[in-house]
């Protein structure tokens, strides 16, 4: 339909008639058939997503004084963490990445952080999404970049009204949100798309807004399916109103639609010729009064993350197993509870890997401890994992983007950042 | 040739867009119509009868009890607390429908910018229960009133409005070694300090990140800012809004990017943010934003070192920083960079067909989907400004969708060649002027006009 809507097909025959090699088209390392089947979903957390709540490290014998009354409880108690080893456990709130921990495709990098120190949200969010070593070195994101040495047929899309700095760049994804173009036969999309013709911005915009209302269609069908045969979940509360009013926490929304959007983000990922690789931001993690333990704030926003994961696990079937999904957030917080029963801006988090492409084992990286002389300035959780090693394993091992690109077009003067290996198998 | 472009400019540039006949009024001086609009008054109230911020809390306060007594009952559906909710949300909506409506209808459409980007640079964002109700009070109260006067003015009132101590949790903030604390102590609980407001008012509203202050700055200022809090509900002697507790403050002097400040109650963080604000990095801070917003999302260094001047000068006087703004020629370059936000996109459409929006309920889904929900940016940096942000693929469909919606409902008997030529004056290019002449309908050429590269920018 558009340029970005190449099939892998017609790019094969367009290199043939340019006569270049495939291999120069698409600079990854694997062969063409095994990269297709490949999927990629990095889910950035915004707002500092407390690790110590997320992977509670119930077996560290200090974790529950720092924490005090926002504590997970241990395993086994009501509402306690739910067992990973015997240090962690996930929260309550996550039974489903749970389920999958224990089928070996979901694991946790405890204490891992961007290069970035400063603890502003803003600083480091952008280090997290840019890949850059630091803050506002550049205006695009790493998954661009990523999708850029990945060759023409990989279509990336992110999820939500706004693009994310992190699928921002040189390769013009797709945006998705629920809610789409009324169902109408009209003239306006080919009077704007020549009006638009010579814009750098609107023009690129409206081609891929539309080759994407196409495949929404074929992909809410399969959500819908999938929808209908997962067992229906807790009820929601949400109300009807188009205002953000008291009432009703605007963002989080319920969590049928948390698992909706994940079941339809899929279904854009398992239809032919569709999307390799997404990017998607759930907001509202900056609980820094009253965050909870087992119910409360953060565990209402976490179980809209594993409703979503759940909606992305299932609507996936059988692609699952050549699915690789990496949840990160911008810093941890503060190992001790604050003043307020909650925590301030911190260092070291967890990050999530999960999929089916994932080869089982323990934590990734390693366990500093919350001993208070093992506190990063005394406060927060040391870093143990700078965050670009685990994308750049990922990377490489799941999607073949090759180790040069990595070191330099993809996270700018990384080569000293190891890469994770050996988590995809 | 230059004064027609240049009304076009300045109404749909510094300004929300031309209402007919509005550019044709600017022409004779294109300035002097923008300069006429900074009075010491500060922005009109959006809503002037509406219910100020302590009888919202008040308000919101006594559904919450009735909330927690219907729950212990089992009966969260009781008419007394739907009722308490509707009243709360009809009030929010109210506020947000009054501000659109403003932006639509007012003829100091400078003023009105002016306003919207203070109020998004001291961001409150309804996403959390307490503070949903008070957004559209806090920029009746904080922001209109000091848009136009002295920068630290507006410092202090948004830090020392409930919307903001409750937003950014300082309210609940305690010295560790203050009385309260250590009678807390005595019956085994441990309130203490919460740094998000100091930190914040550092990062966001004030120095800005690479001034050079530290973590322990943000702390040393957490703990002057102590005491600084709101009324409690179940107190009815204390005030529903800003208050100091004396014996919430951490007591002693406090050192904060390498000044001293000597043991002063509510007047140490007083002390704290009239430094602040008189700093030159605050000035630079505020002079790049400001460039950011009304010009370019990369503004030139002239432009920005011009702003810093004027606000150096003026003694953080605004008025003189609008002024500068005006009279800087980098804000007047011919061709519009700006992609507009979702709220700017329907307000400059209400504009151009001359109506305003009547219904809160179609307007907050329509930003939604947008991207923009009302009242509730992502987090305390507000809003994003640059055009990469809004113009994603799915933004693009979905304005374009509305627009259909809107010109079908809109245009009437109107020619939108007419309407076209009201709302871009000047700026109206060749190519969309061809478009819309070409139109099949006229609900077609009112939707051409609103998607046109030139009326997504300005």
């Amino acid at each position: 339909m558009t340029q970005a809507f190449f099939t892998r097909r017609q790019a094969l025959a367009a290199a043939a008639a340019l006569g270049v090699t495939v291999e120069l088209l698409a600079t990854n390392t694997f062969g063409d058939t095994l990269a297709a089947k490949r999927k990629f979903i990095a889910i950035v957390c915004r707002g500092g997503l407390d690790g110590l709540s997320l992977s509670p490290p119930v077996g560290d014998p200090d974790y529950a004084a720092l924490r005090g009354p926002i504590a997970i409880a241990p395993f086994g108690a009501p509402n306690g963490a739910l067992r990973l080893d015997d240090t962690f456990g996930l929260h309550p709130s996550l039974a489903k990445v749970h389920a999958l921990a224990l089928a070996g495709q979901a694991r946790i990098a405890p204490a891992i952080a961007t290069p970035d120190r400063e603890r502003s949200h803003f600083e480091a969010q952008d280090v997290l999404e840019s890949g850059a070593g630091h803050v506002y070195a550049t205006t695009s994101g790493w998954l661009n970049r990523a999708v850029e040495t990945m060759g023409p047929q990989v279509k990336a899309m992110s999820v939500g009204p706004t693009a994310p700095l992190i699928l921002r760049g040189k390769i013009e994804a797709a945006s998705w949100s629920p809610g789409g173009m009324a169902e109408r036969d009209h003239r306006l999309p080919g009077i704007l798309q020549d009006l638009y013709a010579r814009d750098p911005l609107l023009g690129p915009a409206l081609a891929e807004g539309l080759a994407t209302q196409a495949m929404a269609k074929t992909a809410m069908a399969d959500a819908a399916q999938t929808s209908a045969a997962m067992v229906s979940p807790p009820p929601a509360p949400p109300m009807q109103t188009g205002m953000s009013t008291p009432y009703q926490p605007p963002r989080p929304g319920g969590l049928d639609q948390a698992r909706k959007i994940g079941a339809t983000l899929a279904g854009f990922m398992v239809q032919p010729g569709g999307v390799q690789v997404a990017a998607v931001s759930i907001d509202n993690f900056d609980t820094h009064a009253n965050q909870g333990a087992g119910e409360g704030l953060l565990a209402t926003r976490l179980a809209y993350v594993d409703a979503f994961l759940d909606g992305l696990h299932v609507g996936l079937g059988p692609a699952w197993k050549d699915s690789v999904v990496v949840m990160a957030t911008e810093f941890g917080r503060t190992a001790r509870v604050n003043g307020t029963k909650g925590t301030d801006h911190g260092t070291a988090s967890t990050a999530v890997v999960l999929g089916g492409a994932l080869r089982p084992g323990g934590i990734i990286g390693d366990w500093p401890t919350l001993q208070q002389a093992r506190l990063f300035e005394n406060r927060d959780t040391s870093p143990t994992l700078d965050m670009r090693g685990l994308f750049k394993g990922l990377l490489r091992d799941h999607m073949g983007v090759s180790r040069a690109a990595l070191d330099t077009a993809v996270f700018p003067d990384s080569a000293n950042v190891a890469s994770v290996t050996g988590l995809v198998a | 040739m230059t004064l027609d472009l240049d009304a076009s400019i300045a109404v749909t540039r510094f300004g929300l867009g031309a209402r007919p006949g509005e550019i044709g009024r600017a022409k004779t001086d294109p300035r002097g119509y923008l300069l006429s609009q900074i009075t010491p008054k500060g922005a009109a109230p959006a809503r002037p009868r509406a219910p100020d911020s302590s009888t919202r809390l008040a308000d919101l306060r006594a559904f919450q009890q009735l909330r927690k007594t219907a729950r212990m009952e089992g009966d969260l559906k009781s008419d007394p607390v739907r009722m308490a909710q509707m009243g709360l949300r009809e009030d929010a909506e109210g506020d947000f429908l009054a501000r659109a409506r403003l932006g639509a209808a007012t003829d100091a459409g400078f003023a009105e910018r002016w306003a919207n980007f203070w109020a998004n640079h001291f961001t409150v964002s309804a996403v959390k229960e307490v503070t949903a109700p008070l957004v559209g009070p806090f920029e009746e109260e904080a922001i209109r009133p000091h848009v136009f006067g002295r920068f630290e003015d507006m410092l202090v009132a948004s830090s020392q409005h409930p919307a903001m101590l409750l937003y950014l949790d300082q309210a609940q903030s305690v010295g560790p070694d203050s009385p309260a604390a250590q009678r807390a102590a005595k019956n085994g609980a441990h309130p203490g300090l919460n740094e998000n407001l100091a930190r914040e008012i550092m990062e966001l509203h004030t120095v800005g990140v690479d001034a050079g202050y530290s973590q322990a700055d943000v702390t040393e200022f957490a703990r002057a800012m102590t005491g600084w809090s709101v009324g409690r509900a179940d107190h009815p002697e204390e005030p529903q809004g800003f208050m100091f507790r004396p014996f919430a403050h951490e007591p002693g002097a406090r050192t904060i990017m390498g000044r001293r400040y000597g043991e002063d109650g509510e007047g140490q963080a007083r002390a704290v943010l009239n430094d602040l604000a008189a700093s030159p990095h605050t000035a630079r801070h505020l002079a790049i934003k400001i460039g950011r917003h009304f010009v370019s999302d990369e503004p030139p260094a002239r432009l920005t070192d011009g702003l810093t001047r004027a606000y150096l000068d003026g003694g953080g006087r605004l008025d003189r920083v609008a002024q500068a703004l005006i009279g800087a020629p980098e804000a007047w370059a011919p061709r519009p960079t700006k992609f507009k936000t979702p709220y700017e996109f329907l307000v400059s459409s209400w504009r151009a067909a001359d109506l305003l929006p009547d219904d809160a309920g179609p307007l907050s889904r329509t930003l939604a989907e947008l991207g923009q929900r009302p009242f509730s940016a992502p987090s305390p940096k507000g809003w994003p400004e640059e055009a990469q942000v809004w113009c994603a693929p799915d933004a693009v469909i979905k304005r374009m969708a509305w627009s259909e919606a809107f010109a079908a409902q809109a245009v009437g008997q109107r020619d939108p060649t007419m309407l076209a030529q009201n709302a871009l004056g000047a700026r109206l290019t060749p190519g969309a002027a061809t478009a819309i002449s070409r139109a099949e309908t006229r609900p077609e050429g009112l939707s051409i006009l609103l998607m046109s590269p030139e009326f997504q920018r300005r």
